[in-house]
C-alpha cells in the first residue's frame, strides 16, 4: 500500500500574513513572501506543496476560514 | 482524484455576504487573532454533530461581535455581557434548539458576568466559549479583568496594579466552585498540540449540547498580537509563559452525566398564562361596549387619590375602584406608589376614570376625590384637591380637617363599622365605598347611574372575589353599611 499523498494549498488573497503557519510546519514547507495581495498584506508562499504530509497543523493554526485548504490524493 | 482533508467548513457561509465591503472570503479579525482558531474549531464540531440547522449561535459585543457574517446558522446579536441571559431565553422558548454562548473577556468578565454567572449556576442548557486574550481587543487593547498583574495595556500603562486593579479573573475556577455546570475546561489556541486540546474541548462542549447535558464552559486563551503589539511566535510565547501561570490549562470538569438528563423547560402556552394571571370574567358582568355612565361628573377625567399607610389596603381600595370603572366602559389608570416595606410607611394610589384615552396615570394636581385614612397622608396631598373636590377621610384617625368652602368633606370611621358591624376588619375599604356611593349618589349621580353604581359594585366584588364567594356576603353588608354612615352624618 503506497503511502497516502497530500498537496497543500494557500489562498494568496485570502491570508493576511500572520505568520502562524510557518511557525508549525513540520517539513518547513511554508515561508513568508514578498509580494503584497489585494487586501494588502503580505501572503505567505508554499514552497514544496506536494512535500506536505496532511497534519493540519497550518489549517488549525490558520484564523481565515478558506486561506489554507490540504488535499489528499487518491 | 483529490479530495479535501482540511478546507472551508460548510457551516460558515461560502461569502461572507453579510460583511460589507469587497473582502467577502475572509474574517474581519485581524491577523493572527484566536477569533478565526475558534470560530473554525466551533465551525467543524456543529458540522461534526450535524446540529447547524438547530443552533443559536449568541454573538457577543466585542470582536466577535459580526459572528453572524460568518456563521451559516441561527445567529442572535445581543447588548453587551447579555448572551447567556439571551441564550436561557432562547432554549427556554425553543427546548428542541442548541444555545451557542460566544463571549470576549469584556462580555463575559466584565459587564456581563452576573448573566453568565447566573446561567452557569442554574445549569442552563448552552455550551459557552469564552475568549480570553487578557485585554479588551476591539477598542484598543485597555486593561481587561484578565490582564495579568505587572501587564502594561492601553489603561494600565505602568502595568496592572493588583493593590488597585485586582488580580486576573478565574473564570473557570469560579464556575467549577458551582454545582450545576457539567463541563468546564480552559484551553489555549498556540501550538498544535494545544490546539488538537481546544478542538477535543469543543467537541465535547458542542457533544453535551447536542445531548442535551446543560451547562460547559470553555475558556480559550488566545492570541491577541495586534493588542498585545507581538509577532506570532511571541503571542504564543506570552500565552504559554505568562498567561498560564495566572490561567492553568487544564479539565476542571467533566462530570457523567446520561445525554437529555436535564429536562426540557415547561413551557406553558400565552393563554394558559393569561388564565392564570388574568382568570376569566365572572359570568354576568360588565355591560355592553356601547353603554357609557351619563352623569355630568363623568364627562371629564374623574381623577382619585386614595392614600394612608400600607397595609391598610390602600391599593386595593384604589383597584377596586379601578375595576368598577373597567366593568362600566372607562378607560381606568391605577398607579401605585409605596414605600419598601410591606406593612407600615406611606402608601397611596392614583386612579383616573375617562372616556378618552388617558395621557398619563400620575395624579399630582387638580384631583376630583381625596380619600385620605391617616393625618400624614392627608397633610400629603391634600393641596391636590381641586377647590371643589371631594374628601372622604378616616374619623378615627384625625380631627374633622379644615378645608377650603367649597370642598366636600365626608368623615368615615371605616374600621370600626367594618368590625363591630361587618365583624370583619378586611372590609374596611368595602365600607369606604359605600360611603362613596352615597356622597357621589346624593351629589353628583343621576338617576340611572345612582342605581347602577350599586350594581356595578356587586359584580366588581363578585368578580374580585370569585374565588373567594365566602367574603362577598361581608363586602356588600360593608358597602351598606357604609352608604348608612352618611345618612347618619
Amino acid at each position: 500500500m503506497a503511502a497516502k499523498k497530500f498537496s497543500i494549498r494557500i489562498s494568496s488573497d485570502e491570508c493576511k500574513g500572520c505568520g502562524r503557519c510557518l511557525l508549525v510546519c513540520p517539513k518547513s514547507l511554508i515561508s513568508t513572501g514578498t509580494a503584497i495581495n489585494r487586501q494588502g498584506y503580505v501572503a505567505v508562499v508554499v514552497n514544496h506543496p506536494d512535500g506536505c504530509i496532511g497534519c493540519g497543523s497550518c489549517f488549525y493554526q490558520c484564523p481565515e476560514p478558506g486561506a489554507i485548504t490540504i488535499f489528499e490524493e487518491d | 482524484m483529490s479530495k479535501v482533508k482540511f478546507g472551508r467548513s460548510p457551516v460558515f457561509f461560502d461569502t461572507f455576504e453579510r460583511r460589507p465591503g469587497p473582502i467577502k472570503k475572509n474574517m474581519h479579525y485581524c491577523p493572527g487573532c484566536g477569533h478565526g482558531i475558534l470560530h473554525k474549531l466551533i465551525a467543524e464540531a456543529i458540522d461534526h454533530y450535524g446540529i447547524k440547522e438547530n443552533t443559536y449561535f449568541i454573538a457577543p459585543v466585542g470582536c466577535a461581535v459580526f459572528a453572524y457574517y460568518y456563521f451559516n446558522c441561527g445567529s442572535i446579536s445581543v447588548p453587551h455581557g447579555r448572551a447567556p441571559a439571551v441564550g436561557t431565553g432562547a432554549g427556554r422558548a425553543e427546548p428542541e434548539k442548541f444555545v451557542i454562548s460566544y463571549q470576549g473577556d469584556g462580555d463575559l468578565a466584565a459587564i456581563g458576568f452576573n448573566e453568565f454567572i447566573q446561567a452557569a449556576n442554574r445549569g442552563e442548557r448552552m455550551s459557552v466559549f469564552f475568549v480570553n486574550n487578557s485585554n479588551y481587543g476591539m477598542t484598543g487593547g485597555q486593561m481587561a479583568p484578565t490582564t495579568l498583574p505587572g501587564q502594561k495595556t492601553m489603561t494600565s500603562p505602568y502595568g496592572r496594579n493588583v493593590k488597585t486593579d485586582g488580580y486576573p479573573m478565574p473564570v473557570c475556577e469560579i464556575v467549577n466552585s458551582l454545582k450545576a455546570p457539567i463541563y468546564v475546561e480552559r484551553v489555549a489556541l498556540t501550538t498544535p498540540a494545544r490546539i488538537a486540546a481546544a478542538r477535543r474541548a469543543v467537541f465535547k462542549a458542542v457533544e453535551n449540547l447536542k445531548d442535551r447535558k446543560g451547562f460547559s464552559l470553555v475558556e480559550v486563551l488566545s492570541p491577541c498580537p495586534v493588542n498585545l503589539k507581538m509577532n506570532a511566535a511571541a503571542v504564543n510565547d506570552f500565552i504559554e509563559n505568562k498567561m498560564t501561570e495566572y490561567f492553568p490549562i487544564g479539565k476542571f470538569r467533566d462530570l457523567e452525566v446520561p445525554a437529555g438528563e436535564l429536562p426540557p423547560p415547561v413551557i406553558r402556552e400565552p393563554e394558559a398564562v393569561r388564565e392564570v394571571l388574568f382568570p376569566k370574567k365572572t359570568e354576568g358582568v360588565g355591560v355592553d361596549s356601547a353603554f357609557r355612565n351619563t352623569s355630568e361628573i363623568f364627562r371629564n377625567e374623574l381623577r382619585v387619590r386614595v392614600s394612608g399607610f400600607g397595609g391598610q389596603g390602600i391599593l386595593s381600595l384604589g383597584l377596586m375602584l379601578a375595576n368598577m370603572g373597567r366593568l362600566r366602559n372607562f378607560n381606568v389608570s391605577w398607579m401605585p406608589s409605596y414605600g419598601p416595606e410591606q406593612r407600615g410607611g406611606a402608601a397611596s394610589c392614583a386612579v383616573i376614570f375617562s372616556h378618552e384615552a388617558i395621557p398619563s396615570p400620575m395624579v399630582e394636581r387638580d384631583c376630583d376625590l381625596l380619600i385620605a385614612m391617616t393625618q400624614t397622608a392627608l397633610d400629603k396631598f391634600r393641596h391636590q384637591l381641586k377647590s371643589d373636590g371631594i374628601l372622604i377621610y378616616d374619623r378615627s384617625a384625625m380631627e374633622r380637617p379644615q378645608m377650603e368652602p367649597g370642598q366636600l368633606v365626608v368623615g368615615v370611621d371605616a374600621l370600626a363599622i367594618a368590625n363591630e358591624k361587618v365583624g370583619n376588619s378586611k372590609c374596611a375599604n368595602s365600607v369606604v365605598i359605600g360611603v362613596l356611593a352615597k356622597v357621589l349618589g346624593e351629589r353628583y349621580l343621576n338617576a340611572a347611574d345612582r342605581e347602577d353604581f350599586d350594581r356595578v359594585f356587586h359584580e366588581a366584588v363578585t368578580e374580585n372575589f370569585s374565588d373567594k364567594p365566602k367574603v362577598i356576603p361581608a363586602n356588600l353588608l360593608a358597602y351598606e353599611e357604609g352608604k348608612k354612615v352618611v345618612e347618619e352624618l
